[in-house]
């Protein structure tokens, strides 16, 4: 099945689930924290976007609910809510660059090729095209776990959290046209109390270290002696 | 190829190839006039540059002791081949024999030909300023290059050729397609056209601080006749990326073949498409300001990132069963 | 064809000659400029003669010496890829014979041994010619280990430096282990096709496993002759040394008798093809090309410089081979033809513009007495017809058209973009970024060139030797001008180019472009289907036309005169040459951009009244990584060895007893 061939609303889809991985690009480069939380609304944005064009291609009317779910949460209230608490934490202004990008960058490109080879084996034929879709879901996964394994702030460790949640239900949808409605609520409401849980503990963690970068952390060994 | 060795193709492809040549400070001046607008300044007309190039034109040329002939005869070259490449794209109609000549590849090592002279000429009086101007330009240019190829990778994938003829053919004839592909290598080819011409935010065509110049620094040592071709020179150089820009992503309008009619259509379209082109990238100089120089090099890799995924894209999502 | 064969062999015997008349020069030393470098030019032109007539005829001869041993006699073969090799040996002979004699006058008054240079040289053209001629293992391993040591000598002929005795040992120690990795590929083949003969190696077909053993020993072997990236580190070291004509012969030829036995032996001896070859040999090409433009940038000797430009070349070559070896594992002989050719066409480029360069560069030494950029400038002015050609030499190696270079890269462009024709996705998303590092290397080069001619011919002297240069005599300047014609003459006809060596790829593929691809000489269409193509003379004669239009249009110009004036100045004093840009200043960026990949120690230390001291030391990291750790394993496992010499006899002796019992047991 060539490009041509393609009805409009696929050739959307695709240009859609593209930008997804530009995103994922996107939030691990930024070096400005309120930059990523909006790189991450966008995603979120984006994310749902295909979920609508996949429920009105398969017709599936249960996905819209899915849609309008993952708008509201993911790309209005949790993105709020860190704005909010990056606010009150006092790092509006805060700037972080990533350590060595180019070879990050690198990194993650070659971890969009490897997630596609790895997905290379599936073969079942309706799966066709959506199948070049779990390939992208699969390298934004790993894009956020690099991502979590780059940055030191922890905030944008959240966001890289989030950001792999994104990739899996991207993955859910674009495979098995969704999940049940019933599971979908419960990881909904589980990221909603994650969230909150996350803001209680940054407060926790700053008032106790003093600051929000987790390579801090590590002073939590019990072989260090006093201090540094 | 011997539908080629018409003379009506050769005549069409020898109008179009002045027309570049006249297109160029027309283009400059419109984008200068919408600036000022922005700035909420009359500005100079949109004819300014014609004129200013026929000041230059008449003007006596001044060389100075330690100059060699290489700096007497790079202006020329530069011109020669800037024109050659520029005349190889197609402006209003496709199938013209200059297409054949000389694919993008070919096109990219023209441009590269002309650079190349032109920070030789930089250097060859032997002043701090040319050496500045031609160092930061190898720079530039070294790091647009593969985003450029990159680029042209993808668009080739797709259309199986690197001849721009067949590629905005291709174009045209395929049903609408939102291709990703298309998508981010238009991203990464507007970011490298910006990085070639030396706009903002990468190199200011307007400063007079010899220290924020990357392309006037190497023209510093030139007057009259010779800076008049360099000027001419860079200004086709613009009307060759708008030109290839439009017409390989947008190209309806184009004439496809060589009745009177279809080319007039074509032009019309292609001023229409140059015009727009122009505005947005008076906007686009008016809200950016110039990036200091090492931070090119991540503006560079951001156009080489979108050409890479759009490549990507072209190789994950182009469906092959 | 048998006239070939008769032709080559004179070549042969010419280059012995040259070498034996040399030994007389130690008591006349005009017997080198004057017999033997005409006779060393000689034989190149007879070699010349010899490639073309076998590339035009077709077709393969051999025969059989009576040499050798004699159950093992060597055999010599002629087809399309011997004779295109010997071409390339014999063009670069040829402007180094024309070249020589104005060069070495200069060592007549010298310390070091004349004879020695000469004999030398003649041995180093009869090994090359051999190894392109063998046709089976014992002649090629003779002529090879012939063309590694007479180039030792050749490379330790200043030798009173200690520097460069450290650089030849490094090259003679390199060539001996690759040498070896080159010989335990030929037992390897030799075992499964009964015979040392390259016939009999052609004929076995040996399993996978074997068979990439083998290709994994030719690919160190050939690859540490050639300077791929790790095992690069002895070109850089010893081709500055070496006397400059030797180095036009080292860095031009020698280095592509290495690619002509890497094809010999992975295209023609193994005969199979494998994906995982051309990804491998892909990959390492693209890092050398990488590593070697960076670190030739970083360069201020104009040899060094131009050495490591080698490395970049070679890395472009082996791009070439690693995708004919990929679309050839896929079944595409069409395009692996392409590849193929792509790659021996920049072979010939890269011979005939890096001998120029190192003519021009030993036609500055010759006059300045200089290696050093940093203390050149204004010699466009002095030495006008070696700048010129120098510039040919430096537009040609950056890939710009019409020249030859670009020609080259746009059909390994032409070849890379190919991949959509290949079914894994893997590699179609791989090809396309070798090939984006090849467009960076591309534009690197080009920086890198902008620099040593903008630096050394433009500007001011920054010396006062270089000052007062001379322009070089008329020899030298024949010898430039020849390769320099060459490069102006590869970039234009590229159609006629290719259908001479056409016949390589349908011999030892048994396919070949199509007849239609390299019938017109006005356009280059490697793949008629696709539409593509490059008219090289169409370019030149539109250039021509739009620069002629601009001076016949400016003629009229209201003021045609050209007034001299001083520079721009700002107002403050006049330029002087030290404010010009260095060529670690004109690096000093793209260093920056890219310095991770190098080891830099950059100090500014005040030192109160004498002023500021800055230092700037940029090392290869290959020493570091690679071959230290590799020399420290060999050296502690020699050390382990060299326990088993206690100096007591009577150990000795007891060794020898149970090496005489062990190998008793083993005959019983």
């Amino acid at each position: 099945m060539s490009y041509d061939g393609m009805a409009l609303l696929q050739q959307f889809l695709l240009v859609l689930a593209a930008l997804v991985l530009f995103s994922a690009f996107s939030l691990l480069a930024q070096a400005r924290l309120v930059s990523a939380i909006h790189a991450f609304a966008w995603q979120g944005a984006l994310v749902a976007g295909v979920t609508t064009v996949i429920a009105v291609a398969g017709r599936l009317p249960h996905l819209y609910f899915s849609a309008a779910l993952t708008l509201a949460l993911k790309a209005l209230l949790i993105p709020w809510i860190l704005h909010r608490l990056v606010r009150r934490l006092e790092l509006d202004r805060h700037v972080e660059s990533l350590w060595r990008p180019a070879l990050t960058i690198m990194a993650a490109v070659a971890l969009v090729i490897f997630s596609y080879w790895l997905v290379l084996p599936i073969v079942e034929q309706e799966l066709t095209f959506t199948r070049n879709i779990v390939a992208i879901s699969l390298a934004v996964v790993l894009i956020g776990l690099l991502m979590m394994v780059m940055r030191q702030q922890a905030v944008i460790q959240v966001l890289g959290f989030m950001s792999m949640e994104n990739g899996l239900f991207l993955a859910a949808v674009s495979a098995t046209a969704g999940m049940p409605l019933v599971v979908e609520l419960g990881v909904a409401f589980d990221v909603l109390v994650a969230m909150v849980l996350f803001g209680m503990f940054f407060f926790q963690i700053r008032e106790s270290i003093d600051s929000l970068d987790v390579d801090r952390l590590n002073r939590l060994t019990e072989s260090r002696g006093d201090g540094e | 190829m011997d539908h080629l060795v018409t003379s009506g193709a050769w005549g069409l492809a020898l109008l179009q190839a002045l027309l570049y040549a006249a297109l160029g400070p027309l283009l400059v001046g419109w984008i200068r006039k919408v600036k000022a607008v922005l700035q909420n300044r009359r500005g100079a007309s949109v004819l300014q540059p014609y004129r200013d190039l026929r000041k230059l034109l008449m003007k006596e040329a001044r060389v100075a002791h330690t100059a060699s002939p290489l700096f007497r005869a790079a202006p020329y070259v530069v011109f020669g081949a800037t024109w050659l490449a520029a005349a190889t794209v197609p402006l209003v109609a496709v199938d013209l024999p200059t297409a054949a000549i000389a694919d993008i590849i070919a096109l990219v090592g023209l441009l590269a030909l002309a650079r190349f002279f032109l920070a030789l000429a930089g250097m060859d009086v032997g002043t701090a300023f040319g050496g500045m101007g031609a160092s930061r330009e190898m720079l530039v240019s070294a790091l647009a290059e593969p985003a450029m190829l990159m680029a042209v990778f993808t668009l080739a994938m797709t259309a199986h050729s690197t001849n721009l003829a067949t590629v905005v053919d291709y174009h045209l004839t395929g049903s609408i397609v939102l291709r990703p592909s298309f998508l981010f290598a238009f991203a990464g080819l507007i970011l490298v056209a910006i990085a070639e011409t030396g706009r903002i935010p990468v190199d200011n065509p307007a400063t007079h601080l010899e220290l924020t110049m990357i392309h006037e620094a190497m023209l510093l040592e030139y007057s009259g006749r010779h800076l008049a071709l360099m000027e001419w020179a860079a200004q086709i150089k613009l009307v060759l990326y708008g030109a290839l820009i439009a017409n390989v992503f947008f190209p309806w309008g184009i004439a496809r073949s060589l009745w009177p009619s279809a080319v007039a259509v074509g032009l019309v379209a292609i001023v229409l498409k140059l015009l727009t082109l122009g505005a947005a990238l008076a906007v686009a100089e008016t809200v950016l300001a110039k990036m200091r120089l090492f931070r090119a090099p991540a503006f560079l890799n951001l156009a080489l990132l979108m050409s890479l995924l759009g490549l990507l894209s072209h190789v994950i999502l182009g469906v092959r069963a | 064809m048998d006239g070939a064969l008769l032709l080559a062999a004179l070549a042969v015997m010419l280059a012995l000659a040259s070498a034996a008349v040399s030994l007389a020069a130690a008591q006349q030393p005009q017997v080198l400029r004057l017999l033997a470098m005409p006779l060393l030019g000689l034989s190149g032109l007879l070699a010349l003669g010899a490639g073309l007539v076998a590339l035009v005829a077709g077709g393969a001869v051999t025969a059989t010496l009576p040499l050798g041993l004699p159950w093992l006699p060597w055999c010599v073969r002629l087809d399309a890829l011997a004779g295109f090799f010997l071409a390339v040996i014999g063009v670069v002979t040829v402007a180094v014979g024309l070249y020589g004699p104005g060069y070495v006058r200069t060592l007549e008054h010298g310390r070091e041994s004349l004879s020695a240079l000469g004999v030398f040289t003649g041995l180093f053209l009869t090994g090359m010619l051999l190894v392109v001629l063998a046709d089976d293992a014992f002649l090629f391993m003779v002529a090879w280990e012939l063309m590694s040591l007479s180039s030792y000598f050749l490379v330790a002929f200043q030798h009173e430096h200690a520097a460069n005795r450290r650089a030849a040992f490094l090259y003679l120690l390199m060539a001996h282990v690759g040498g070896l990795a080159i010989l335990l590929a030929f037992g390897v083949l030799a075992s499964f096709g009964a015979g040392f003969a390259f016939d009999a190696m052609r004929s076995a077909d040996p399993p996978v496993a074997w068979a990439s053993v083998a290709f994994v020993l030719a690919f160190l072997g050939f690859g540490m002759k050639a300077g791929l990236v790790p095992l690069h580190a002895w070109l850089p070291e010893a081709h500055p040394v070496a006397p400059s004509h030797i180095s036009a012969l080292m860095s031009g030829v020698m280095l592509k008798v290495a690619v002509y036995g890497f094809i010999r032996v992975v295209f023609d001896l193994i005969g199979q093809f494998h994906w995982q070859w051309g990804v491998a040999v892909l990959a390492v090409g693209s890092v050398s090309a990488l590593m070697g433009v960076l670190y030739a940038l970083m360069q201020h000797d104009l040899k060094r410089l131009l050495a490591y430009h080698s490395v970049e070349n070679l890395g472009i070559i082996f791009i070439g081979l690693g995708l004919a070896l990929i679309f050839l594992s896929a079944g595409h002989g069409l395009l692996g033809a392409l590849a193929l050719l792509a790659a021996l066409y920049h072979t010939v480029n890269h011979a005939v513009f890096k001998g120029l360069l190192f003519l021009g560069a030993g036609a500055i030494l010759h006059s300045t007495h200089e290696r050093d950029l940093e203390q050149m400038g204004g010699l466009l002015r002095r030495m006008p017809w070696t700048g010129l050609f120098f510039l040919v030499g430096c537009l040609s190696i950056s890939a710009l058209p019409p020249f030859n270079g670009f020609v080259s890269e746009w059909l390994t462009f032409q070849a890379a973009l190919q991949a959509w024709h290949l079914d894994s996705g893997v590699l179609r998303s791989l090809i396309p970024i070798a090939a984006a590092v090849l467009a960076l290397t591309g534009a690197l080069a080009a920086a890198c060139f902008v620099k040593v001619y903008g630096v050394a011919f433009l500007g001011q002297a920054r010396s006062r030797h270089v000052r007062r240069a001379r322009p070089v005599p008329v020899g030298m300047r024949a010898g430039q001008g020849l390769l320099a014609a060459l490069c102006v003459i590869l970039g234009i006809l590229p159609t006629g180019v290719l259908t001479l060596i056409g016949d390589i790829p349908r011999q030892l593929l048994g396919g070949g472009l199509s007849p239609a691809a390299a019938s017109d000489w006005l356009w280059l269409t490697p793949l008629p289907a696709e539409g593509v193509s490059y008219s090289a003379p169409l370019v030149v004669m539109l250039l021509a036309g739009a620069i002629g239009l601009a001076l016949w249009r400016l003629r009229h110009a209201a003021v045609r005169r050209v007034r001299r004036c001083a520079a721009w100045d700002c107002g403050f004093a006049p330029p002087t040459p030290r404010m010009q840009y260095t060529a670690t200043a004109f690096a000093q960026p793209i260093r920056r951009v890219f310095g991770l990949l190098f080891h830099v120690d950059e100090s500014v230390e005040s030192r109160g009244h004498d002023g500021t001291r800055y230092q700037l030391v940029v090392r290869d990291r290959a020493w570091g990584l690679f071959y230290a750790p590799v020399a420290q394993v060999v050296e502690t496992a020699a050390r382990r060895v060299a326990r088993l010499q206690s100096g007591n006899i009577r150990v000795y002796l007891g060794w020898t007893l149970s090496t005489l019992l062990v190998l008793l047991w083993i005959i019983s």
